[in-house]
Parts: structure tokens; sequence; C-alpha cells
């Protein structure tokens, strides 16, 4: 087939959307499961020594924080986030990375107006929204399970 | 088959996100925020608990088990204290995570290289 760099860039175009689509998710699945599935390792693992569901939760989370922030600081989760698209945003090791990321770029800047507010350039609308809602549903849940 | 579960959810929700962000052109920040609440709302009508129990850490390691963990915390304070527990509930029960989340945060950013912009 005789075909110019211009009809092949349009073939090009019309033939990825849906096939990108389709890959980044099956990457995103595949990532993301695994990153699920060590979270789910690390619970056992905390579970095993005693500790209490919740705690073992929430010791889960901070685990998964940490790695996701030294995985970050050593530019690994960078490489992994190519190919796990959205399944390395979306587990929490992706909020630590989301706070690293951009307090590691604007570090220059000093301590304070570098790292210390853009390390919230993400982190902080997840935290106003998701406290701010959890605030709304504590006063419905008052107020529907009586005064 | 429990890891099973795990790895389906886990992966569901991800990809989820990856049909957002590919279709809607949503940035990351909004579909972070979006699960967040999306998060409390489904604990909020009792939803989230059920899928926890079904899929454990596929539900609560992505980051709408963050918002999970704030109604529940809400949820649980509010029984405890009444209104005293309307505040500060959410940010008691994801405390450990958000403390987490800021000192492991501001000190791997410290020690590490500085990124090229």
């Amino acid at each position: 087939m005789n075909i110019s760099n211009k009809e092949y860039d349009v073939m090009v175009k019309k033939a990825t959307p849906n096939s990108k689509l389709f890959t980044d998710c099956v990457k995103a699945f595949i990532v993301g499961g695994i990153i699920c599935v060590i979270g789910q390792i690390i619970m056992e693992g905390y579970l095993a020594l005693d500790i209490k569901k919740d705690d073992a939760s929430a010791l889960t989370s901070a685990t998964l924080v940490l790695v996701g922030a030294l995985l970050t600081a050593f530019g690994v989760y960078d490489k992994i986030a190519n190919l796990g698209k959205a399944g390395t945003l979306v587990p929490i090791t992706g909020f630590a990375n989301s706070i690293v990321s951009p307090a590691m770029e604007y570090k220059t800047e000093g301590l304070v107006p570098g790292v210390g507010s853009k390390m919230f350039i993400i982190a902080g609308p997840v935290l106003v929204y998701g406290i701010t809602a959890s605030v709304i549903y504590a006063v419905i849940y008052k107020l529907l399970t009586g005064m | 088959m429990k890891f099973v579960y795990v790895f389906l959810v886990g992966g569901l929700l991800c990809a989820i996100a990856q049909i957002l962000i590919d279709k809607t052109k949503l940035s990351p920040a909004r579909i972070m925020v979006g699960y967040v609440v999306v998060g409390v709302l489904l604990t909020a009508v009792g939803l989230y608990e059920p899928l926890v129990k079904f899929a454990h850490a596929g539900a609560t390691v992505p980051i709408m088990g963050f918002g999970y963990t704030l109604a529940k915390g809400a949820a649980k304070a509010v029984g405890e204290k009444g209104w005293l527990g309307v505040l500060g509930g959410g940010v008691s029960g994801a405390g450990t995570g958000i403390a987490a989340a800021v000192v492991f945060g501001f000190l791997c950013a410290v020690f590490s290289k500085p990124k090229a912009k």
C-alpha cells in the first residue's frame, strides 16, 4: 500500500481513540488491581499481628502512602504511572504521589512557599471536599437519627 | 477468592477513572476529588460498607476508600458524642491516613533530589 505520511496520520487518528481507551483501561485495571492486592497483603500482615481491624486498615493506608511517597521521591512512581495510568492515580499511593511530586518540583522555591504549599496543589482540594462532605453527612446523620 | 475480589473491584474503580480521563478530559485532580466525595456519598447511603465487606482492600485502597473512612468516622462520632462529634468525626476517623500523607509526603519531598521542571 502506498500512503503518504498525512494519510497515515489520519488513519492513525481514526484507529487510535477506541483502542487507546481500551488498552489504557486494561492497564489501569491491572496495575490498580495489583496495588489493591498489595494493600490486602499488607493488611493481612497487620491483622496477623493481632492489630484491630480499623487500626490495621489505617496502618495499611499509612504504609501505602509511605511507599507511594518513597517511590515518587526516587522517581519510580512516575515510571509506573506511565504504564498504569489511572491505575496509579486512584489508589491511595497516587494521593501520596500527588503530594510529593509538586513538592519536589517547586522545592527550589523554598521550604514554605515551595514544598509546604505546593504539596497541597491536589491534596488540598481532596481534603477540602472530602472533609466538607463528611461534615455535611454528619449533620444530616445527626438530624435523621434524632436530636 | 478474597484476593480475586480485591483485584477485580480495585481494578474496576481504576478502569472507570481511566474512562473518565480519556472521555471527559477531567483532570486527575478533579477525578480524585470526585472519587473522595462519591466515597462519602456511597457510604452515607449505605452502599460502600457492603462493597468493603466484599472487596476489602479493593474498596479501601482506592481514594474512594478515603471518603468511606471519613464518612464512617463522622457517623461513629455522631453516634458516640452527638453534635460534638459532627465537626471532628470524619477527620478523626481518617486521621492516620491524613497525617501519614502530610508527614511522609513532606519528608520524602524534602529529602529527595529536586525534580527538573
